[in-house]
């Protein structure tokens, strides 16, 4: 099964979620980094890398001796990734969302095949875990087709259940991140912050039909505003996870929380259960549906 | 480049007393201004306002569509720049806080040069 931990917000603690999930899993599990815009997962599980491979998307190169100027080209670009003007083909590799309607269209064959680099494709081990990781060049503005890369990956080498490390907010990347999931983990704090953009997430995700409950992290801090929302909208609580300066030490220093801090492994476990039974449920659901 | 007719000034509004939106790409629309008769025909940029990328692009191929010779405006970005230079179209920055009349008349003095390059980076005046 595939878990997503999400949240609004950046900065709640989704990679500390997803460490701590990832160490305690007794399944098979692999831990799968995909916020490739700033990975940091692997700074917790520090797993042995074993292989580096760099991702493309597919852009066209111009060849202008073959070009007609029909521009056909032009108008079934819908990122304005390729142009003419006064009779001059320009292509802008970098907007180019690797459709490849342009080449599709071209009568004359004037636009051939050619590739930009999106990032790598990070692939290692640590203990009985599988890490998967993207990360996304310095430069380059598209995450999805390097997550969808990575997911590809992941679809190979994955055996047992799936732990996502899915990027803030609501935006294309997130909603990526989380719509194969069987169960998201929407991470939060009980700030007015992290309520807006919880708020917003639940609103996002809601629609995939995905079963979703909630972390607070550094429950203590704030208010109760996250909790009587979720009351209101049903959404189940799985965890809270305190406000401690234990925490904080442990994660400063890069350590997995659930082992470092007394207390906490058994709240990880319970995340566990109850996420496994969310996910399990659905799947029932879907099949009495189906 | 062949003589200039037509000065394309990115605008907040129809008339030469419109003042000059600094921006290419989002600009609301454009001026376009017959140097001879000093009558305006407006453009307007809506459609570029409201793309998630290529808005820059798209301005050119209305300036170029407009068939005006030269743009005047506040900031221009790179891609935006390239399209515009390939088109043959001049470019002029920096006239924002003019008026559209006041930009086109310091233009005719000669005190607007053509730029060599781009004055913004990418998709900087969203």
């Amino acid at each position: 099964m595939i878990f997503a931990i999400a949240s609004g917000k950046g900065g709640t603690g989704k990679t500390t979620v997803s460490a701590s999930l990832a160490t305690l899993w007794e399944n098979d599990v692999t831990a799968v980094d995909l916020d490739v815009e700033e990975p940091n997962l692997h700074l917790f599980l520090n797993p042995e890398i074993t292989g580096t491979e760099k991702g493309y998307v597919t852009v066209p190169e111009a060849d202008e001796e073959r070009c007609v100027k029909c521009g056909a080209c032009r108008d079934i670009c819908q990122f304005k990734a390729i142009t003419l003007m006064a009779g001059t083909l320009l292509v802008f590799p970098e907007m180019c969302h690797g459709c490849g309607g342009c080449m599709a269209v071209c009568p004359e064959k004037a636009l051939i095949p050619g590739r930009r680099e999106l990032g790598e494709i990070v692939r290692g081990r640590s203990g009985n875990m599988e890490f998967l990781m993207g990360r996304l060049r310095i430069g380059e503005a598209m995450a999805p087709p390097l997550m969808r890369q990575v997911k590809e990956r992941m679809g190979f080498i994955a055996t047992g259940d799936v732990i996502i490390d899915a990027p803030p907010g609501v935006s294309c990347p997130a909603m990526n991140a989380v719509m194969d999931a069987d169960a998201v983990v929407l991470v939060t704090e009980p700030t007015p912050f992290g309520f807006h953009d919880f708020k917003l997430a639940w609103e996002a995700f809601s629609p995939l039909g995905i079963p979703m409950g909630a972390v607070i992290n550094r429950a203590g801090l704030g208010d109760s505003t996250v909790q009587n929302f979720c009351k209101e909208k049903g959404i189940p609580i799985w965890a809270e996870i305190p406000y401690d300066r234990a925490i904080a030490e442990a994660y400063s220093q890069g350590r997995v929380i659930a082992d470092a801090v007394p207390g906490l492994r058994d709240t990880f476990l319970k995340l566990k259960e109850h996420m496994v039974a969310a996910a399990e449920e659905n799947d029932m659901l879907g099949v009495f549906r189906a | 480049m062949s003589a200039v007719k037509k000065v394309a000034v990115t605008s907040e509004g129809p008339t030469l007393e419109s003042r000059v939106d600094a921006r290419f790409g989002r600009a609301g629309g454009f001026a376009v201004v017959d140097l001879e008769t000093m009558e305006v025909e407006y453009v307007d940029n809506g459609g570029s306002q409201s793309m998630a990328q290529g808005a820059g692009i798209q301005a050119a191929e209305n300036v170029a569509n407009a068939g005006a010779q030269v743009l005047l405006s506040g900031y221009v970005g790179p891609k935006a720049f390239a399209a515009l230079q390939a088109a043959g179209i001049g470019v002029g920055q920096d006239v924002d806080g003019l008026t559209v009349g006041e930009a086109v008349e310091k233009y005719k003095r000669g005190e607007v040069p053509m730029a060599a390059s781009a004055n913004a980076q990418a998709g900087g005046n969203k």
